[in-house]
């Protein structure tokens, strides 16, 4: 990650620069919240699917410290090697550990957002390892050596020719062969040949079983599996939030996690591993990396209910029409401006405020975080915490005596019209960015209150 | 103090005060559905083939028309000795990637997204389902349930060491959004109803 | 019927005439209508950047204006629900709760409280419904896209009674226009981007007029189309609605 970080404003202008490119980045995934939407309205008890995921979920932040011990204890008993994480370093430290035990170099991923935080593909390429992300998007941007910019999509910022143009320099396609069909198979070749090589196997947790000490791993490919049923070691790599207190309780999240994600009934596959195969070694690193934290902040605990499901950044707006790394983080859109602040206030100030605070998110969370109130309640400890620029803050103080006094305000009304000196929007100066792409109204001939204040003297003089 | 000390320590002192009650799952998945249409209806809608069928036999003769003899087929099955491998269980799972077909059983099926339950028991191995280039899964018409909640009641607290459910042949749209059949799993699903 | 009309600090000062037509449609229904004149603003502006710790001299403010009202009506979905969420006085929150509980934006008043199911009017032109984000999603003014849930819609309600009056149907129902505030101008990119694809999808549908109930996303949309040298003109809820 770059230290210098272009704030998402910035980055969001110049990712609407090409018109074109927007238009169609904005389209592609507004197509997948309308699959979502014909998804979630075929089920007649959708609305209740997510009150009670959310409900669910209420329950684990409220009992996490004994879900979180029964789940380690029963996944030891099926024989499963339980590691704890304080942080990012402390989790790519013990990974990588795992790795060297075993004396292998090479290691192949399936797809895990978590070691995305955790920058785990560099640390381990620092330390001589190398990791091969097997799913198809992850493994696209891999080769492109860029982040992936969604977490369920992560090459939807990406034409077909910048695949093959990819493809074609990596793996050796057809140069101008933009089939997506010709270049899934080139990868399926490719990959197949990297799980038969594999000793070792990285997976993330979708959700975890606190009740069985199980853990399951949903996947459209086959990836996590090929990678895991051919591998001598199985290491999966959670966030304790992932937690679920029962096994019954799948039900509930695999009816709502696909098709809020992409508008499918449910993921190709839905692998629940247990106990590892027999001559396995099967690894989970529990991770905190600031999610403790996050659990004491009463406001933004809800944040961790988070089931990964993406379903946010489709319906956002402005995720849709600014690109996912416009948000400098390896979770973008709606839940990453809630979640990331946590783990780095000062380099994500900027985050709860690329949003108009429209609400669609939170309509289309399945368990039910009110992300656009985190938002707002963002804002607040930000500008407490001092990230927002000093002339605003002058400003708003400003503003905020003129407000709290009607006499002072209806002279700074009448005198220049107050709005049109001081709302940011309205400042009258062709600095004013409101003016690069708009007019604004010429202020009419009376305001509202001197019209009437006129009608009332007149009813006043008829009497 | 180790990490996990540390870890438990803070989400103590940092989760809320009360612990707030688990919701009843007793009344979801109760609406009254065509389970066999429906499982049909959504395997088609998701790239998966489904025939209908009363006996083995019928299986042999789809498997003979549109398979070809010569490719390597394992199966699970012991009627099928004669179409397939039936001794490959405790080989090394690397020595199956030259498997053009796989023919297993499933537990029973899922009708709201066609997925069907398998567990390494019923598998032989674990990478059985995943590594064929195609693969046929047999399951009976009277194991189709009708949501994932009666899925969960059927599986009940069974001990397994790992189970899966599979809706469809693997995919991906991560190339410009286009469906992609045959990702890393196998390109074709076929299931067979079993009267 | 005691009502206090709360008119947005931009709507007083920009377009009187949405303040006009909303007193004078009250009084058509027969609500005795004050304007507190030393009323300013809400304080949603600073709120919503982060400083609502400086909104207490202004939610005073609004307390000392408006406590006396049986309802307080205002022609703004945003403002009145920053009010109903927002608004809390340490001197009188008594006051402050009765305002909170008896607020209300111009149409849900009209069909919730005046139990208006028609209006006379006239209106001959083809009309989109711009439905604003605070409005819809945080008063409940019409349904949302996202949810499973029966539709509905209070202001369409209203406009679907005047003559004349052609409501298209939207490829996006209820999108957001971009204004979102300070957004407006510190995300100005993402903001217009998102303000002309709102336009597009009206032209597409050949709108004569653009409405809604927030003064503040029209007037950006506003910007947008005479900057386009557009035909498509906006015009308030207020207005339509008090069109005879």
């Amino acid at each position: 990650m770059k230290e210098n970080t272009i704030d998402h404003s910035h980055a969001a202008a110049i990712f609407n620069k090409d018109v074109e490119r927007v238009n169609w980045h904005d389209e592609t995934l507004w197509f997948v919240r309308s699959k979502r939407d014909k998804s979630a309205h075929a089920i007649p008890e959708w609305e209740a699917l997510r009150e009670t995921a959310s409900n669910i979920k209420n329950n684990v932040l409220s009992n996490m410290h004994h879900y979180l011990q029964e789940f380690e204890a029963k996944a030891k008993e099926n024989g499963i090697i339980i590691h704890w994480a304080a942080d990012g370093a402390e989790h790519n430290k013990i990974v990588h550990s795992i790795i060297a035990k075993h004396g292998v170099t090479q290691m192949v991923k399936s797809k895990s957002m978590l070691t995305e935080e955790c920058h785990l593909n560099e640390y381990l390429a620092d330390n001589g390892i190398e990791v091969i992300d097997s799913d198809l998007g992850e493994f696209i941007v891999q080769l492109r050596k860029e982040p992936p910019s969604h977490i369920v999509l992560p090459a939807i910022h990406l034409k077909k020719e910048d695949v093959s143009d990819t493809f074609h320099e990596h793996l050796g396609t057809e140069k101008g062969n933009n089939n997506p069909q010709y270049l899934t198979e080139a990868a399926r070749k490719e990959l197949r040949d990297t799980f038969l090589t594999r000793k070792v196997a990285l997976t993330g947790v979708n959700f975890a079983v606190a009740e069985t000490g199980e853990f399951v791993v949903c996947t459209n490919e086959g990836n996590a599996d090929m990678g895991a049923h051919l591998a001598d070691v199985h290491i999966a790599c959670m966030g304790f939030e992932k937690l679920i207190p029962e096994r019954k309780h799948l039900g509930v999240f695999l009816r709502l996690l696909a098709r809020s994600a992409t508008g499918q009934p449910i993921t190709t596959f839905s692998s629940h591993f247990k106990k590892p195969r027999k001559g396995q070694e099967m690894h989970i690193v529990i991770v905190d990396n600031g999610r403790s934290t996050q659990l004491g902040r009463e406001e933004f605990r809800n944040s961790l209910k988070c089931i990964r499901c993406g379903a946010c950044m489709n319906t956002c707006p402005v995720y849709r029409r600014s690109g996912g790394h416009s948000y400098h983080n390896a979770v973008a859109g709606p839940i990453g401006s809630i979640l990331a602040p946590n783990l780095d206030m000062k380099k994500n100030a900027d985050l709860p405020f690329a949003s108009t605070l429209c609400g669609s998110c939170t309509n289309v969370c399945p368990v039910k975080i009110d992300i656009h109130d985190q938002l707002y309640k963002w804002r607040q400890v930000l500008v407490k915490e001092g990230y927002t620029p000093s002339s605003k803050t002058m400003a708003m103080k400003g503003m905020s005596a003129v407000l709290a006094n009607p006499t002072v305000f209806k002279i700074a009304g009448k005198a220049g019209r107050f709005v049109m000196k001081n709302m940011p929007f309205m400042v009258n100066n062709s600095l004013n960015a409101w003016y690069n792409q708009r007019e604004m109204p010429a202020p009419p001939e009376e305001s509202f209150r001197e019209w009437y204040a006129k009608k009332a003297k007149e009813s006043k003089d008829k009497k | 103090m180790s990490s996990r000390d540390s870890i438990l320590s803070k989400i103590k002192s940092n989760q809320p005060a009360s612990v707030s009650e688990l919701p009843s799952l007793s009344f979801l998945g109760l609406d009254k559905i065509d389970v066999i249409e429906t499982y049909k209806t959504v395997l088609k809608g998701i790239g998966g083939f489904c025939e209908e069928v009363s006996s083995l036999d019928e299986v042999k003769a789809y498997i003979a028309a549109h398979y070809p003899a010569d490719k390597r087929k394992i199966t699970t099955i012991p009627e099928l000795a004669d179409i397939a491998e039936t001794n490959w269980i405790s080989d090394d799972p690397h020595s199956l990637q030259n498997v053009e077909l796989g023919i297993v059983t499933a537990h029973f099926g899922v009708a709201e997204n066609s997925g069907l339950w398998v567990t390494e028991a019923i598998l032989g191995q674990r990478v059985s389902p995943f590594i064929p280039q195609y693969l046929v899964i047999i399951v009976n018409k009277n194991d189709i349930l009708a949501t994932m909640h009666q899925a969960y009641e059927r599986i009940g607290n069974l001990d397994y060491g790992f189970g899966t459910f599979i809706a469809g042949p693997s995919k991906t749209a991560d190339i410009e959004q286009s469906l992609v059949l045959g990702a890393h799993g196998a390109r074709g699903l076929t299931v067979f109803l079993m009267e | 019927m005691k009502v206090g009309l709360f008119i947005p600090c931009y709507v007083d000062q920009f377009y009187p005439q949405i303040g006009i037509a909303s007193l004078e449609l009250l009084e058509k229904f027969g609500c005795e209508v004050s304007f507190p004149m030393d009323q300013t603003c809400c304080g949603q502006p600073m709120a919503n950047s982060g400083y609502s710790h400086l909104t207490v001299g202004c939610d005073t403010n609004f307390v000392n204006n408006f406590s006396e009202f049986d309802y307080v009506v205002c022609p703004s979905g945003s403002c009145t629900m920053h009010v109903k969420e927002h608004l809390h006085s340490k001197e009188n929150e008594a006051a402050a709760t009765h305002i909170r509980n008896n607020v209300y934006e111009l149409t849900e008043f009209l069909t919730d409280i005046l139990k208006v199911e028609s209006i006379e009017g006239n209106f001959p032109y083809k009309v989109g419904m711009h439905q604003s984000c605070h409005g819809q999603r945080g008063l409940k003014l019409s349904q949302m896209s996202e949810l499973n849930a029966a539709p509905f819609s209070k202001p369409n309600q209203l406009l679907s009674s005047i003559k004349g009056l052609e409501l298209v149907s939207l490829s996006r129902k209820d999108e957001c226009c971009g204004f979102g505030g300070t957004f407006c101008v510190t995300e100005e990119a993402v903001s217009v981007k998102m303000g002309q694809d709102r336009i597009e999808d009206h032209k597409e549908h050949h709108v004569d007029y653009i409405t809604g109930g927030d003064m503040s996303c029209l007037m950006h949309l506003e910007g947008i189309l005479r900057r386009q040298k557009s035909n498509i003109k906006v015009i308030h809820i207020a207005e339509i609605l008090n069109s005879i």
